[in-house]
């Protein structure tokens, strides 16, 4: 059995990595509440918004926390551009085709990332990488941290997007109802398009939080895709707060599963296997999540 | 070629199955070069593993975006029955064929009893795929990240040639029978109901199909072949890995050749594995060989093919 301040690192661990994945599991659940597919090229995106962090940092020495705002509106314009000019004109109203069509991008955009930049990994060095700070004898790394707050703050401000604004209004129309909302004069590849951006965005954001206290290499996204699959699974497809919480679940799933692995000696590999198998149970048992509506 | 092909063309269908096994068996005498033959050999293996998903896929609309999952399966059967219990390669053949089935049997049952469809079915077979692929890298009989290699032993009663044209006759056999697989699928019942069920399920198990098992009986086939496409890889290769085995690569190749030649046709797999590996071939001619570039062209491939060419190339030559 391990001691006290273990347990108590592993959940503090747990917790902001699950901020992490919140993050980037919010993106993926907007694009889902609205548009109704499951994006594969989520890791892929972030993936890239991560060699943008990287970029910035070492071309220009734009520091991760101040280059948010433009990696996010970045990554925002990348994701209306894809939607609006390769995905959407590839589905031709069907399902699967979407699912094909966000798979290519996925291994186009890591490929892609492979020939500029090789396999290497590659971290950044900021100045506050390793700082602390000191909750009840447990430290928490600064970056972490404000990946929690990120987190946080990110839940907040897409429940006033979508619950409190036009646009939100007119996406949840959309979300509900496409050819009722299209009738009504909402635009609604405009809005597809929109919602691409803004679930991007969210990616953006979250590689920002990450990259400090992380690293890059062409297949990081790979890791994350499925991880963040399973926070929407399991919060429920199109819920924010589902997201939130099902982020913190999987992230204390992992790094209790991994505590449990190394002190019963079967490696630290048992945290991932446990999300898989999490995953593969909620997709059979309870497929609408903890909690989404289904359909 | 003027006039419309009837609908059903089983004669037709089988006369270019033979045509297709005589030209693999003429091959060896139109060239010896073992650079030609390895290409051929690994477009078979690549046709096998196509077949393998087009059942399940292109036929019963079931998308899987995990099917190294039956590949990877076979490949360690193959690799663990010869290395570590010392069975003969022959034997563990029809054995790692059962095993792949009967991973098909278990995600098909879970995966289909609860109803799975579209992306959740295509994430549930991604998640099997990584769940198989953390396991090979823990347990102690896979020989864990470092993975396993098959010692050489150039016998055909060890399934191991030491000319390629062994290989290319042991592929390409089991290419013709998938090929008389897909020909069945075709013009028999069973494939009939596959096919209503891709296209409207609810209507099809109106008029009285079982889904469950039809679905049931298409996933445990495609594992079956796959995982002998599997197998064809550690004799031909002799080498796996858990990356290898159980990693996106072999997933995305066992789609992306089906959708480029033609989904749910009888001769896509081939004419689908022939056009990527020649693409391939030839960018690696063209910028010598950066990683990533060849699948970086598949996935701009996959994306084209969505956008532009939703039947394929198959679809391209019937709609003429």
């Amino acid at each position: 059995m391990p001691d006290a301040t273990i347990l108590a690192a592993a959940l503090v661990n747990g917790a902001t990595q699950g901020a992490i994945y919140a993050l980037i599991a919010l993106g993926l659940t907007l694009i889902y509440g609205v548009l109704h597919i499951i994006n594969f090229a989520h890791g892929a995106a972030l993936m890239a918004a991560l060699y943008a962090v990287l970029l910035l940092f070492t071309g220009l020495g734009v520091d991760p926390y101040v280059a948010l705002p433009i990696v996010t509106a970045g990554m925002f314009a990348l994701g209306y551009a894809l939607q609006r000019m390769v995905i959407g004109p590839a589905s031709h109203g069907r399902d699967e085709n979407i699912l094909l069509v966000t798979l290519g991008v996925a291994i186009l955009l890591e490929n892609l990332a492979l020939v500029a930049f090789k396999s290497d990994t590659r971290t950044i060095d900021t100045p506050y990488a390793f700082a602390t700070v000191d909750v009840g004898g447990v430290l928490i790394a600064v970056p972490k941290l404000a990946a929690l707050g990120g987190a946080l703050a990110m839940t907040a401000a897409l429940f006033w997007l979508i619950e409190r604004t036009d646009l939100g209004r007119a996406i949840r129309a959309v979300a509900k109802e496409r050819q009722g909302a299209r009738l009504c004069g909402i635009d609604v590849e405009h809005v597809f398009a929109l919602c691409y951006g803004i679930g991007l965005a969210c990616v953006g954001a979250a590689a920002c939080f990450l990259l400090p206290s992380y690293y890059v290499n062409p297949t990081v996204g790979g890791g994350f895709v499925l991880i963040a699959f399973t926070v929407v699974v399991l919060g429920g497809m199109g819920s924010f707060v589902g997201a939130l919480v099902g982020g913190f679940v999987v992230g204390l799933a992992e790094s209790l599963g991994g505590l449990a692995g190394i002190t019963l000696g079967w490696g630290e590999n048992m945290g991932q296997l446990g999300i898989f198998l999490v995953f593969i149970a909620v997709l059979l048992f309870r497929p609408q999540g903890l909690f989404g509506a289904r359909g | 070629m003027g006039s419309r092909a009837p609908a059903t063309g089983l004669g037709r269908d089988l006369a270019v199955v033979a045509a297709i096994a005589t030209a693999i068996l003429l091959l060896p005498l139109g060239t010896q070069s073992g650079a030609a033959l390895h290409a051929v050999i690994l477009t078979l293996l690549a046709t096998v593993l196509g077949q393998g998903w087009n059942i399940l896929g292109g036929f019963g609309g079931q998308f899987s975006f995990g099917n190294a999952l039956f590949f990877g399966v076979g490949a360690y059967a193959a690799a663990v029955l010869q290395m570590r219990l010392g069975i003969n390669a022959w034997i563990a053949l029809p054995l790692a064929a059962a095993a792949g089935a009967a991973v098909g049997a278990l995600v098909g049952a879970l995966a289909f009893r609860y109803g799975l469809k579209g992306s959740y079915f295509a994430l549930v077979t991604l998640a099997f795929a990584e769940v198989f692929r953390i396991l090979a890298n823990m347990l102690p009989f896979t020989g864990g990240g470092v993975g396993l290699m098959l010692p050489l032993d150039t016998r055909a009663a060890a399934m191991q040639f030491a000319s390629r044209v062994g290989y290319l006759y042991l592929i390409g056999a089991f290419a013709v029978a998938g090929f008389l697989l897909h020909v069945w699928l075709r013009h028999s019942r069973f494939g009939a109901w596959l096919v209503a069920i891709r296209d409207n399920e609810a209507a099809a198990a109106a008029l009285g199909v079982d889904a469950f098992r039809v679905k049931l009986a298409a996933i445990v086939l495609c594992g079956a072949l796959t995982a002998t496409s599997g197998l064809f890889y550690v004799q031909y290769l002799h080498y796996i890995d858990p990356n290898i085995a159980f990693g996106p690569a072999f997933s995305v190749e066992a789609l992306l050749g089906p959708i480029v030649g033609g989904m749910g046709t009888v001769f896509g797999p081939l004419v689908g594995a022939i056009v990527l590996h020649a693409l391939s071939e030839s960018t690696r001619n063209l910028v010598a060989d950066v990683p990533g570039v060849s699948l970086a062209l598949y996935g701009a491939v996959l994306i084209v093919m969505v956008r532009y060419m939703p039947g394929g190339i198959m679809g391209l030559l019937r709609r003429r």
